[in-house]
């Protein structure tokens, strides 16, 4: 990738989580970051997956990608290049199957290009965990968290995977776990760690159907999660149309 | 060699240049410093950092640069700015605004101070406090040392090392549960930390109200009502003891000061004052405090409400309050201003509908009813002074008159009569000086003001620093048309 060798010094990174082929929610990210000045973006896997929209999705991430986007590969997104998805349930198999049928050659290329981290400057980007990020373990609780801490290069580690929004932090001994505000920037010290889970951009699950990511201000350090509604109806009414099963239509309505 | 706690004057730090220490405190050390590029004079300061400790230790000086980055500015005088942060070669580094004036501890020296003193100094207290907790901030270490008195008698609130934001990150209840410093896990300072941070309980803007009381009790009476305890059964005494009456110290001192300072230091959160707001309004117009059992006082409580406590004490606290800001707002101090002679019943009617309103559902409420009086060609004649005071009595029995169909509690309502040419200004500087929430008032403002000045409502609306509510009565009678 040619962003490879640009540092970020000094930018507004959006950083994007589990898409998952919903393309009315990454557009209504994409133009609320362009909104708050982000000049540039990192994408955090799981483009693909549940949504509709797969080959829509990845066309928009590799026009950034070009444009000096970072792009980490995500379970789902290894997923739909083959394999047996044993570990999956049955409507993400069913997502997955439909979501392979539907990718072309090059967007076959593109996700089986992709890195499963990222580092750069002092920041880390993985879809997971960066404690074995090709087991695609969830963070869910403050043990979890400070494995990955322990394991990332970075003072400041993002993750998805978990479809919540959390920001983790090192203190005194211990990683303690904070539930951010959505819009309120958080002034990210120097001299702890942080790992922000990024919550998803297509398929939220913490009961709350608006779009989230967060946007990184690198010169103040400031950390702030967004929330955004964007138009579920439609992305609903194209996974029904389709065929995909119902329940991934509905989820989007709630949020679940 | 030097390091930070030893830089000698003259020292580059950051582009600015040591002139001189300020201070050294068990956690940081201050100097005095100017920008190399000339400019305003500034704080400098470092954390004291030990042999073998871990940056991620000082949770303190993290917290106050978060917080101090978050909410301070030029619009926000009650704390000092923030001008540079950063690593040096002598470790982190805060450059904060030298604020210039004189540490209320200077004032507790010479305490008792007189009564209008301790008012003024209280009141520009608790107005600072009260636009902190606005800003979603609790302090959590109030005392004189944290707290400098301007020369225009604002007060500016300093030293934000165990602050808690509604929004941000607990980095010091981290700490403290992470053990780091477990041989100091107290979360404040003895003689003002209020009972629930004793229990380790954060974020509650009612427990900077307690500090206030503290400091207010200090300064009315020049002693500290828990002392300074030394050990976790002295200081949990606090739980289940009141303080010595004020009274009992001072015979003269007034009756709603003790009101006021007793209500501030009351054992439960919920007893308290709801916000510093209301503290500032009571002691900025002491005759409207509404006295209870708490204003006569003499002696403690008895063991039985001591035994009563302590049983309390033994369940967990109530859960995790809302944030400092989502508190007050159940505690909305409302403005209502009432032109009862020029208006018709039915635009009275209908500002008493809004206001039921507005306060429907509000726990903690607190409604001001406003006439604004201006001085008539007549009252600079010889009897003048004498129409001023039976019209002020006048408006005071009109506002009553008013508010009473409401069948609201009679020590939640206040009635002030402003006087001025210039209704609106009037009206907004009150709101202003009040800390008001809402303000109501009625489309048609003063018949007469209304004809030359043009109308006060749109000027209030435009203007007021809170929300504003302007109501019309539905059926417009006769007499509003006329002066429309």
């Amino acid at each position: 990738m040619t962003a490879a060798t640009v540092g970020f010094s000094f930018m507004k990174i959006a950083v994007l989580s589990d898409i998952h082929g919903n393309l009315e929610a990454l557009r209504a990210c994409l133009a609320h970051a362009a909104r708050e000045g982000a000049d540039r973006h990192v994408f955090l896997g799981d483009m693909v997956g549940y949504g509709a929209d797969p080959v829509a999705c990845l066309g928009l991430l590799a026009d950034h990608a070009d444009k000096g986007a970072l792009v980490v590969r995500g379970n789902h997104d290894q997923a739909a290049l083959g394999g047996l998805c044993e570990n999956m349930n049955f409507v993400a198999r069913e997502a997955t199957y439909w979501t392979r049928s539907q990718l072309g050659q090059a967007e076959r290329d593109f996700l089986a290009s992709l890195p499963l981290t990222v580092h750069r400057d002092d920041l880390f980007f993985v879809h997971a965990s960066a404690d074995l990020p090709e087991q695609w373990n969830y963070i869910t609780s403050a043990s979890q968290a400070a494995r990955c801490m322990a394991a990332s290069p970075a003072a400041v580690t993002f993750a998805g995977h978990v479809h919540h929004l959390s920001l983790y932090f090192s203190a005194g001994s211990g990683v303690h776990a904070f539930r951010p505000v959505p819009g309120v920037p958080i002034p990210l010290s120097e001299h702890r760690r942080w790992l922000a889970i990024a919550g998803s951009v297509g398929q939220p699950r913490d009961g709350n159907n608006a779009a989230a990511y967060v946007l990184y201000d690198q010169e103040k350090r400031m950390l702030t999660f967004f929330r955004v509604p964007y138009d579920h109806m439609t992305a609903a009414r194209k996974i029904i149309a389709a065929g995909l099963p119902e329940r991934l239509a509905w989820r989007l309505q709630r949020g679940e | 060699m030097e390091s930070a706690e030893h830089l000698e004057p003259g020292t580059e730090i950051a582009g600015y240049r040591v002139q001189e220490k300020l201070h050294e405190g068990g956690m940081a050390v201050l100097y005095r410093v100017t920008p190399l590029a000339g400019g305003e004079a500034g704080v400098l300061k470092v954390p004291k950092l030990e042999f073998g400790s871990h940056p991620v230790c000082y949770a303190g000086f993290d917290v106050e640069q978060m917080i101090l980055e978050r909410i301070a500015g030029p619009q926000v005088p009650w704390v000092p700015r923030l001008f540079a942060r950063g690593e040096s070669d002598f470790g982190p580094y805060l450059v904060i605004e030298h604020i210039v004036g004189t540490s209320l501890v200077e004032y507790a020296r010479h305490a008792p101070l007189p009564v209008e003193e301790v008012a003024r100094i209280g009141a520009a207290l608790a107005s600072a406090l009260h636009d902190l907790h606005r800003q979603e901030v609790v302090h959590h270490d109030l005392k004189p040392a944290h707290v400098i008195l301007l020369e225009d008698g604002q007060a500016v609130l300093i030293d934000f090392g165990l602050a808690f934001h509604g929004h941000l990150p607990d980095l010091v209840k981290a700490e403290a549960e992470s053990n780091c410093n477990s041989s100091d896990s107290l979360l404040g300072t003895p003689a003002y930390i209020s009972p629930e941070q004793i229990a380790g309980m954060r974020g509650d803007p009612r427990s900077d109200v307690f500090s206030l009381g503290v400091m207010l009790y200090l300064l009315a009476t020049g002693r500290l009502p828990f002392g300074e305890p030394t050990s976790m059964a002295g200081l949990r005494r606090r739980l289940y003891f009141d303080p010595l009456p004020p009274r009992h110290i001072l015979p003269d001192l007034p009756p709603w000061l003790q009101e006021i300072i007793l209500h501030c230091l009351e054992v439960r959160a919920e007893d308290r004052y709801a916000s510093a707001a209301k503290v500032a309004n009571d002691l900025l117009h002491s005759d409207q405090v509404a006295l209870t059992d708490r204003a006569r006082r003499l002696r403690r409580t008895g063991p039985v409400t001591a035994a009563k406590r302590w049983l309390a004490a033994l369940t967990a606290p109530p859960p995790a309050p809302k944030s400092p800001a989502a508190q007050l707002a159940l505690a909305p101090h409302v403005l209502v201003a009432v032109d009862a002679g020029g208006s018709s019943e039915a635009l009275l009617q209908a500002l008493r509908d809004a206001v039921r309103r507005i306060i429907a559902g509000e726990p903690h409420w607190r409604l001001s009813c406003i006439s604004v009086l201006e001085p008539s060609a007549l009252t600079e004649q010889e009897y003048g002074a004498e129409i001023m005071r039976s019209q002020h009595t006048q408006r005071l029995v009109e506002l009553h008159h008013w508010v009473q169909p409401l069948g609201l509690a009679r020590e939640r309502l206040r009635f002030h009569v402003l006087e001025g040419s210039d209704a609106a200004s009037r009206l907004i500087e009150y709101a202003r000086a009040s800390h008001a929430d809402h303000l109501v008032l009625g489309a048609r403002g003063s018949s007469g003001l209304r004809r030359i000045l043009g109308s006060v409502s749109s000027r209030v609306a435009a203007e007021a620093p809170c929300s504003v509510t302007v109501v019309r009565a539905l059926v417009a009678t006769n007499a509003d048309a006329a002066n429309c």
